[in-house]
């Protein structure tokens, strides 16, 4: 069971934002991607879902080739997508955008029970049910941003920078419960601008530079590494 | 001396206090920070402050001018000035024409305001990108684009709303040494942040709110050791996860 991104390039019209993309996510890890902005992290996350199709390379989700398939299918068979900036319907209830991350048959027979496990998460979710997504405080929205996602029981779960905006002990909060989401089975693919605590959670870490991913490793290890603490932790 | 005196601001949604009897002074060329929780209600302040939302009760003062139901353009015009926690630039046109809309504000003529426009889009490092449209901008870029266009106004306030967010340690390290040249033109800064690093990096003085009202105030090394900040804000584990 696993991830595997071999060799993708992507254009935005003639302007090229990946080449030869290589990474893998496997079974109970966790792994992060870092860089710079503009370095195609989240280029990445939206080839992996499928909203966005590369010219070259291939993806392939427990040994499917998934490279051509369209996001519902991808959706469909485990990977789900927490977009940067939430993206949440403001106007519908917390209730209402839990539901609409659970529309497959398949996961849709088990919404009640997927909601207990997102209320186990996230007991704030629960609290604010019945209330606008709009009215939520930044903290709560990016609770159910991750719930929402879970709400289709992904094997894989991808988020693109959950920590944005986020008060201090808030972040430490969503981190450690992305830490429990993993301890509960999900392999997760995380793109952060926080440096720190994305390695300080992964098993493994890439380096995106340009379009490239220019180096991988252990997270503690590159915690320790010189060309990471000057480049991306500023120390 | 005061650029700006905050005194017993409230402001109420519905039946909900977003800020209550929160006073405070910003000094002259000094940077202040405002921090605390998501809904906490900084934003709230910087949009009474700014004319955008009419105060409940309270006064704000720029210099000895009250700007009670001004409107932001007018308080703008008097030099306080704000960027906005979502970059927003014109994006179908070129850098220096949006610093220009910023310029525009005390030029009248179209040659000088371009010029100045120009100065302040090199000043905030865009020299290079000054014919390129905002739309082709990364967001570091995106966010010195936000800082020029409201420096081309020519304020004497300058309230900045979470300018560092979504940027990597060494991002907001490179924002930080242009906040400061900008405060080092005279300008004062109030700054609203919860990336911490630059926190602590810019500010003489920081006030902590919680459910709209001050819990502490202090100089950044102090705050970060404030109980109550720790228990409201910061957490437990923030001193350890400094690197």
């Amino acid at each position: 069971m696993s991830l595997r991104v071999s060799g993708i390039d992507v254009f935005y019209g003639d302007l090229q934002a990946l080449s030869g993309v290589t990474l893998e996510v496997k079974k109970e890890e966790v792994v992060s991607v870092i860089g710079s902005n503009g370095a195609g992290k989240s280029t990445t996350l939206k080839c992996i879902s499928g909203l966005l199709k590369p010219r070259r390379g291939r993806i392939s989700f427990e040994g499917r080739d998934i490279t051509h398939s369209p996001p519902s299918k991808i959706v469909g068979m485990g990977v789900s997508h927490v977009p940067e900036g939430r993206q949440l319907f403001p106007n519908m209830t917390v209730r209402e955008n839990l539901e609409m991350g659970a529309q497959f048959p398949r996961v849709k027979a088990l919404r009640r029970q997927t909601l207990g496990q997102v209320f186990d998460f996230f007991p704030r979710l629960e609290e604010r049910l019945n209330q606008k997504a709009g009215t939520l405080s930044g903290g709560e929205q990016q609770m159910l941003a991750i719930g929402r996602g879970l709400m289709s029981r992904p094997t894989l779960l991808m988020l693109d920078e959950p920590s944005l905006g986020l008060s201090p002990m808030l972040v430490s909060l969503i981190f450690r419960i992305i830490r429990e989401i993993n301890r509960a089975g999900t392999m997760i693919l995380l793109v952060e601008q926080n440096v720190f605590h994305a390695l300080d959670i992964c098993t493994r870490a890439y380096v995106l530079e340009n379009g490239s991913a220019v180096m991988e490793g252990n997270g503690q290890q590159m915690l320790q590494n010189g060309f990471i603490r000057k480049a991306y932790l500023g120390i | 001396m005061n650029a700006l005196v905050v005194e017993s601001l409230s402001k109420n949604f519905g039946g909900l206090t977003a800020v209550q009897g929160l006073s405070f002074e910003l000094h002259e060329r000094e940077i202040l920070s405002l921090i605390g929780p998501n809904g906490a209600g900084k934003t709230t302040v910087f949009n009474c402050l700014t004319g955008f939302l009419p105060l409940d009760s309270g006064d704000v003062r720029l210099g000895d001018r009250s700007l009670k139901r001004l409107r932001p353009h007018e308080i703008c015009r008097l030099g306080m000035v704000r960027t906005f926690q979502i970059v927003r630039p014109f994006l179908n046109i070129s850098v220096l024409d949006n610093v220009l809309v910023g310029a525009m504000l005390r030029e009248r003529s179209l040659a000088r305001a371009r010029a100045k426009a120009l100065e302040v889009v090199e000043f905030v490092g865009l020299g290079r990108f000054s014919n390129a449209l905002a739309a082709v901008l990364p967001l570091p870029l995106r966010k010195r684009l936000e800082l020029a266009k409201a420096i081309a106004t020519r304020p004497r306030v300058l309230l900045l709303d979470e300018v560092m967010a979504g940027l990597n340690p060494t991002e907001v390290d490179e924002l930080i040494q242009l906040i400061r040249a900008v405060n080092q033109e005279g300008i004062s800064v109030l700054l609203i942040e919860h990336v911490m690093r630059g926190v602590i990096a810019l500010s003489q003085r920081v006030i902590a709110i919680n459910y709209g009202q001050k819990i502490a105030e202090g100089r950044p090394e102090e705050i970060v050791k404030n109980p109550a900040v720790i228990e409201a804000y910061l957490g437990r584990e923030f001193l350890e996860s400094q690197g």
